[in-house]
């Protein structure tokens, strides 16, 4: 950590950025990692002249699991369930992701029927993904009451998943060669209902926070990003759209049953807060949309393909596959060397490029500017150090 | 009819010359009634804050302790009282252990000068505003010090960020102020109040009565540092900003004097702009005021009080934050502006007599 620090030192001995006539003096603080809005375990080292920041350094390792690592010891089906605890609030993509390169390299049989339950648990997560994303933002500009209609809203679709998967966080669901269990009997009237009701509380999420004069205040124009620099750092999903490219793999590269339903991807135009912003509530509502074109054609069939306890051989070889989560690519690159666990496993996941993007957004701005495009980032930070 | 006020400080000076034994007595009853007076409001006001805040949020909040958490406030306020009392290493004891207490001191010297009913106001200067807004100044002090003492930078911010802020909008405010005071002539705050038998100053004075209620309701938040100008808090920036050092019954004294603030911001916001412990009156229309006199003064400041509590409780849960360059430029750059051009206007509404049922 402390080179970290003292990298940063170095170069304020050199020369001094303060604007104001007045003399002023640079200095150090740590946000984080104890801090409310890094939203966990991440440090953020900024360098300030007085409110303004002049420079943020992330600072990583602080919920380090080697999840990677710890892949290569058990088999394939085992890892499924530690990318789980990567990215949290989107464990289902996750699932997918790791099954989707084993199920590629083992060339294993799907059918429509899971394909159909995957795509559809998946927007659901990218909803309740949003939902809480969206209440937290609300909570870092200092509205409290988003927060809470936030978790009100995403509350219903945890039960929905409970119903279904058995657990509201880490599902291990999405399995090689299938979906761990059917569909409740109550899946299809649950979600109908949930679509129903999220519809009629869309425009209260707009009333409170969309449509605020102090939000559009602090968001427009702050956290800028230009597609240019968002594509050289690697950020993807909201991020990246936000800057103008309409890059989401659910189009580019359709998995599931995403080449079958119609649906827009909403591209912003600067890259600034209020853009991500903007995406992620009109994420939300395609979502929607894609949920209603699914949910009354599931097609019947079996849900799992092979036997649960067997054994899963990956040719010898390099193999990738990605997936677009909520916040966005996931890639997962497996080298296996032909025996039933991998022999290296890394995941390029999306939070951290993410997070790299907040060096240039961030400087230049004031603290205040500093947590809301942390937030508009939407991190996870286990995702970021797995 | 005429409304006779007779201050607590009156009422002692009148036992004065008879026996300065039984005078003594009821100056230290006074201030036991004051304390005790201040802390059930703090307690009332933090337990009607998490209920409110609660609703605003879809939840129920405190259901536990007591019928509906009645007590649940009692039971923290015990529980910051247990806390073990810390002042950190680096930090400078003596201020960090004076800043809450100055805080609170600028509140209770603010508290004497309310009047909540012609019969209940500890004492009644006749520079009653002056006073209000001088020592209401003072709060402003005991956040600096705090933040500066405490050695920690995020407490330093948010205590420089405070002291812009409060020192700011202390102008605004006073700007709408003088326009009440231009209207009814007078600094005293029980005059003030007298001055409105006729109507509430927020709709008599074509308009400039109701700018300047807005106006010193958006500067009075900012001074008492509540959302959305809550930024020497700043929770999701500064952690806990000017108070980030402090615990237990240090923290609980901040806490108290940031909900008796906003106390004293709706008892005088009712008293300048509607019309304090005055009933609901309109001009000569004797019956109706005849009727509106059948509810006690006092009742009638509790009323207006709740309501504006409520109103500042209701911005809290709907509004962000605004960010510090923004909340300068609301000021300097809209505000005070518009607080001068207001004062013009009512000076001019003075001199020609022209509002309703003027004199």
């Amino acid at each position: 950590m402390s080179v970290h620090v003292s990298t940063l030192q170095a170069r304020i001995s050199g020369e001094s950025t303060a604007s104001s006539p007045l003399s002023t003096e640079e200095y150090f603080v740590n946000m984080g990692p104890q801090h409310p809005s890094t939203h966990g375990v991440l440090r953020l080292v900024l360098r300030l002249d007085g409110e303004t920041v002049r420079e943020v350094v992330p600072v990583l390792g602080y919920i380090h699991r080697g999840i990677e690592k710890m892949g290569e010891h058990g088999n394939y089906r085992q890892f499924v369930h530690l990318v789980d605890r990567m990215d949290y609030l989107s464990a289902l993509a996750n699932n997918w992701a790791v099954t989707m390169v084993v199920e590629k390299a083992a060339k294993m049989e799907t059918n429509d029927r899971i394909q159909a339950i995957r795509t559809l648990v998946c927007e659901l997560q990218r909803i309740q993904s949003h939902q809480l994303w969206w209440g937290v933002f609300g909570m870092d500009l200092g509205a409290f009451t988003p927060f809470f209609y936030g978790l009100r809203d995403r509350e219903q679709i945890c039960d929905i998943f409970e119903k279904t998967i058995g657990a509201r966080l880490t599902m291990n669901y999405i399995q090689p060669g299938g979906v761990m269990y059917d569909i409740h009997p109550d899946f299809v009237k649950d979600v109908k209902a949930f679509l129903t009701y999220f519809k009629s509380k869309m425009p209260e999420y707009d009333a409170l926070m969309t449509e605020n004069v102090i939000i559009q205040e602090r968001l427009r124009g702050i956290g800028k990003l230009s597609a240019e620099r968002a594509i050289a750092l690697g950020a993807t999903g909201p991020v990246l759209r936000a800057s103008g490219v309409a890059h989401d793999l659910r189009k580019s590269e359709p998995y599931g049953l995403y080449s079958q339903v119609d649906f827009d991807v909403p591209v912003g135009t600067t890259g600034d807060c209020w853009d991500r912003y903007w995406v992620r509530m009109e994420e939300m509502r395609q979502s929607v949309r894609i949920v209603e074109q699914l949910i009354d054609n599931i097609p019947e069939g079996k849900t799992f393909l092979v036997k649960p306890a067997a054994k899963i051989k990956v040719p010898a070889g390099v193999h990738y596959s990605h997936v677009e989560t909520a916040r966005g690519v996931l890639g997962v690159l497996l080298v296996s060397n032909g025996k039933d666990a991998p022999y290296r496993i890394h995941c390029r996941t999306p939070n951290f490029n993410n997070l790299w993007c907040i060096g240039e957004m961030a400087t230049g701005g004031r603290i205040g500017d500093l947590v809301a495009t942390l937030s508009s980032i939407d991190i996870v930070v286990p995702d970021i150090d797995r | 009819m005429s409304w006779p006020v007779k201050t607590i400080a009156e009422r002692t000076g009148d036992l004065l010359p008879g026996s300065p034994w039984t005078a003594s007595v009821y100056v230290l009853l006074t201030i036991l009634a004051v304390t005790a007076f201040m802390t059930v409001t703090g307690l009332v006001l933090i337990y009607a804050e998490r209920k409110i805040a609660a609703h605003f949020q879809c939840r129920l909040g405190p259901m536990r302790v007591g019928w509906h958490g009645v007590l649940q406030t009692i039971a923290d306020a015990l529980k910051l009282l247990l806390k073990e009392d810390i002042v950190p290493r680096d930090a400078d004891a003596l201020l960090h252990i004076l800043a809450p207490v100055l805080s609170f001191a600028g509140m209770l010297l603010v508290m004497i000068a309310l009047p909540m009913s012609p019969s209940l106001q500890v004492a009644d200067m006749n520079i009653g505003v002056l006073y209000v807004t001088a020592v209401s100044g003072l709060g402003v002090l005991g956040i600096l010090l705090g933040g500066w003492s405490s050695n920690n930078k995020w407490s330093l911010l948010g205590a420089m960020r405070a002291g812009a802020q409060i020192i700011s909008y202390e102008v605004s405010a006073t700007l709408a102020l003088l326009v009440v005071v231009l209207f009814s002539g007078t600094l005293q705050l029980s005059g003030i109040v007298q001055s409105q038998e006729a109507g509430w100053w927020i709709w008599r004075a074509h308009g400039c009565g109701i700018v300047a209620f807005a106006i010193f309701l958006i500067a009075g938040t900012a001074e008492i540092n509540r959302t959305p100008f809550d930024l020497a808090e700043g929770e999701s920036e500064l952690t806990a900003g000017f108070h980030t050092e402090y615990s237990g019954l240090r923290f609980s004294f901040f806490f108290l004097s940031e909900f008796l603030n906003m106390f004293v911001l709706a008892a005088m916001t009712s008293t300048l702009f509607l019309g304090g412990w005055m009933p609901l009156h309109i001009g000569h229309f004797a019956v109706f005021n005849g009727v509106m006199d059948i509810i006690p003064p006092g009742l009638w400041f509790t009323l207006k009080t709740t309501a504006m509590i409520f109103l500042i409780m209701w911005f809290r849960w709907t509004f962000p934050r605004l960010r510090v360059d923004q909340l300068m430029r609301l000021e300097w750059k809209i505000l005070l502006p518009i607080g001068f051009v207001n004062l013009f206007v009512s000076a001019a509404c003075v001199v020609t007599g022209c509002y309703f049922f003027a004199r």
